[in-house]
């Protein structure tokens, strides 16, 4: 409606060094690392052994619980090992460990049409669910589950992200470039799914050509608009993103569906086309590698499983001075230690930096300039905040909506002073999780 | 693995703005200022200007080394408030002036709190008004006629403000006067009345600094530009200073009061977008910064029209920096998606 939210900051966007680069498949990897807990939720359970030969897309762990997923196999092989290993997120998670065999065949009856019209919407949300389907936008929350809206919380607009506001990150505007009829194919099965007939595309103005490609695709679509949205960050994030294209603001603590909308990345709609249309899990995806640190920057299709050592390899390997790997943007991105990690499901950019663009800066005290308080997108106070967590007044860090912050970065971001707003926050946020988790202990043990 | 790479927590870019940035952009908008002062005041201005940063640097560069910090004075922060201050002081102060109350500003103003960021009141107002409370003769018996480098002898005359106060009192009380006062009070008053576009270009006497209207709205205007300074705070100073002074402040009843006058004379408009405005000291919340000017307003009007100075600006502004921390605690934004209001 308004096509903005209040707040926000204007990085530069540093697109146009991957930004003509066409989305280019990997060659086939040697080795394939899973971890199977890549998404929100319970951790999936290894349903494979060592030594077993599987083909690709065969299921190598189940779902643990509703909230899970499924993973498959992303290349045809040998079981080498089911052992603990790094995931891009620091910490070590049980891994299915994949040698290849050099053939990269499907298993049986994926990957070919099917007639999908005749399968119903239960059915369909079936099949995301089984083709491991997790929102690719990066939070990895299992699909199914966000198509599975309680009775009570009719859903009446789905928006479709096509926003891509971090810096740097161009996968998704080559999607939509290059694969715009499955974005839209997508995004009609998940509307049938959620029964809805209202669905909006969001696309930043910094993509004109993105926007007319997409208006093309639904020019016949009944129901389906695409809207411009106004270049700033953080308009990809899911609250801003609903209250820019509908003017509703999602109540603190809840979610999109209570107020009526789902929200969808480009990326899993097509992924959801191609597991409905085609029977393919997820087992690849469009990554972009880019950053100074990289000698030719580009966007791949890469395997789920892929290590990111490979993935910059394949893009000229680092420059000379590289000096930071990020799994993700600049702005809310994670630092990595090492490069011998593997694609996850919510890997949609690596980025690496060189010596003068990491310097680090020391804080010194806030000088009240307000410019945190001006830029937040959730109209927080992030300096009273950070105060209020460096004295551990935690009361106040709550009261103050430390638990609201949704870590975009754009306080610190602007902070003239250098202050390390966006961690202290996150500090406080984990500290009254902490707080609160031995509270409800402590209530549980005593009734 | 051959590789070593820095980790660091997100956001990994930052902005480009830093202190000294904000620092020099705020001289660079008082420049065109500058320029009316020496033009309009001469020797004077130059003399006032160099002695007030002087020793707002050299004090901070002092403090800073006695107490073992790290020296702050490249961020550029003394200069701006040595800058301010020198704008706040008539042009024929003697010498000393200007250094004591550049001194006072910084040790007492800033040092003691702890340096940029924890001082709570407007260090070149502290200064200026530390000045006026201990040497008032010196203050306000100084004012210079705008007569640029032809200034001969220390000759000085009243500022429009108090012409205007002791004139509009005389009026007020007529028929308790002699009919020769309320005649010489309403020739006064036309004459006064007449000046708009002095008083607006800045040929008037009054403080080095603050007279010329134009040149420091060219300033602001460039502040707002490079969104170093808000609109809420300028904004509702200067609408709660014409509305008052318009309902209260003529001397023939209400709604009668010379608001214009009032706007564009004294130091309203150097300390509602120069000095009201000054970060440290100011609210965080748009709504605090709102009622922080409102309250600006209201003080400087009551002290305008009742108070025993003709000027009020200075001493609303260090009132209201009292009550910021109460103003951000109380006005909180509301949270987004939060169904009841913090505030």
């Amino acid at each position: 409606m308004s096509g903005t939210f209040s707040g926000g900051v204007h990085p530069d966007d540093a697109k146009d060094i991957s930004k003509n680069c066409a989305l280019e498949p990997m060659p086939l990897p040697a080795v394939v690392v899973l971890p199977v807990s890549q998404h929100l939720g319970a951790p999936a359970k290894v349903i494979v052994e060592k030594g077993r030969a599987v083909k690709k897309g065969d299921v190598v762990a189940e779902p643990g619980g509703f909230v899970s997923i499924p993973f498959h196999a992303s290349i045809s092989g040998t079981i080498k090992a089911i052992e603990q290993r790094y995931t891009p997120l620091g910490k070590k998670v049980l891994s299915v460990i994949i040698e290849s065999d050099g053939e990269d065949r499907w298993s049986d009856g994926l990957n070919m049409h099917r007639d999908f019209a005749s399968i119903s919407r239960d059915e369909k949300r079936s099949i995301v669910r089984d083709a491991g389907i997790v929102g690719m936008g990066g939070a990895a929350f299992p699909t199914h589950v966000k198509l599975s809206p309680p009775e009570n919380k009719p859903i009446d607009t789905v928006i479709l992200n096509g926003v891509e506001c971090e810096p740097y990150v161009t996968c998704d505007y080559r999607l939509i470039l290059e694969r715009s009829r499955d974005i839209v194919e997508g995004f009609k099965i998940i509307m049938e799914i959620l029964n809805c007939s209202k669905g909006v595309i969001g696309i930043e103005g910094n993509k004109p050509d993105a926007i007319k490609i997409m208006r093309e695709a639904v020019v016949d679509v009944r129901g389906i608009t695409v809207e411009e949205l106004k270049v700033k960050y953080p308009q990809g994030g899911e609250k801003q993103l609903i209250y820019a294209v509908t003017g509703r603001r999602v109540p603190a603590g809840g979610l999109p569906m209570d107020v009526g909308c789902v929200v969808q990345n480009v990326g899993t709609a097509a992924a959801i086309y191609e597991a409905v249309m085609l029977n393919k899990p997820l087992i690849e995806r469009a990554v972009t590698v880019t950053g100074h640190g990289v000698v030719s920057p580009r966007n791949v299709i890469a395997r789920i499983g892929d290590s990111f050592a490979n993935l910059i390899a394949y893009a000229g390997g680092y420059t000379e001075k590289a000096d930071k790997l990020i799994m993700g943007g600049p702005m809310m991105g994670l630092a990595q230690f090492t490069d011998d990690v593997p694609v996850t499901k919510g890997t949609s950019n690596l980025l690496v930096m060189e010596e003068h663009e990491t310097r680090a800066d020391i804080q010194q005290p806030c000088i009240s300039c307000a410019r945190c308080v001006d830029v937040c997108p959730m109209n927080l106070m992030p300096t009273t905040i950070s105060l209020y967590v460096e004295h551990e007044h935690w009361d106040e860090v709550k009261e103050y909506g430390a638990l609201d912050c949704n870590e975009c970065g754009s306080c610190s971001y602007i902070c003239p002073v250098k202050r390390k707003l966006v961690e202290y926050i996150r500090f406080g946020k984990a500290t009254l999780t902490a707080l609160r988790a031995k509270e409800l202990a402590a209530k549980k043990a005593a009734e | 693995m051959a590789r070593m790479f820095k980790v660091s927590s997100s956001p990994h870019i930052r902005d480009k703005t830093d202190i000294p940035v904000i620092m020099y952009s705020v001289i660079a908008s008082l420049v065109p200022a500058l320029i009316g002062a020496v033009f309009f005041f001469g020797w004077d201005a130059v003399r006032i200007v160099v002695l007030c940063i002087t020793a707002c640097v050299a004090t901070e560069g002092i403090i800073g080394k006695l107490s073992g910090k790290p020296i702050t004075v490249t961020d550029g922060s003394a200069v701006v408030t040595g800058l301010l201050l020198a704008f706040n002081l008539p042009g024929g102060v003697s010498w000393w002036i200007p250094v004591v109350g550049s001194v006072f500003a910084i040790a007492v103003g800033k040092m003691t709190f702890g340096g940029l960021g924890y001082n709570p009141m407007n260090p070149a107002l502290l200064g200026r008004v530390f000045l006026l409370i201990s040497w008032p003769v010196e203050m306000t018996a100084t004012w210079t006629s705008p007569t640029g480098f032809n200034r001969i002898d220390a000759e000085t005359i009243a500022t429009p403000l108090a012409i205007l106060k002791h004139n509009t009192e005389i009026l007020i009380h007529g028929s308790a006067q002699s009919i020769e006062a309320v005649n010489e009070a309403t020739l006064a008053m036309a004459n006064l009345t007449d000046s708009y576009m002095d008083l607006f270009l800045g040929k008037v006497s009054g403080c080095i600094g603050e007279t010329s209207v134009l040149l420091l709205l060219l300033g602001a205007a460039y502040l707002m530009y490079k969104r170093i300074i808000g609109w809420r705070i300028p904004f509702s100073f200067v609408v709660t200073v014409a509305f008052l002074t318009w309902i209260f402040g003529g001397y023939a009843g209400y709604f009668t009061g010379p608001w214009l006058f009032h706007l564009l004379s004294g130091g309203l408009i150097i300390g509602a977008f120069f000095m009201a405005t000054d970060m440290v000291t100011s609210p965080i919340t748009p709504r605090g910064r709102i009622l922080f000017g409102i309250g600006c307003g209201v003080i400087t009007v009551i002290i305008r029209l009742w108070g025993g100075y003709p000027e009020g600006v200075s001493f609303s502004i260090l009132l209201m920096n009292l009550t910021v921390p109460l103003l951000d605690r109380y006005l909180r934004p509301k949270i987004f998606g939060r169904v009841t209001s913090n505030g």
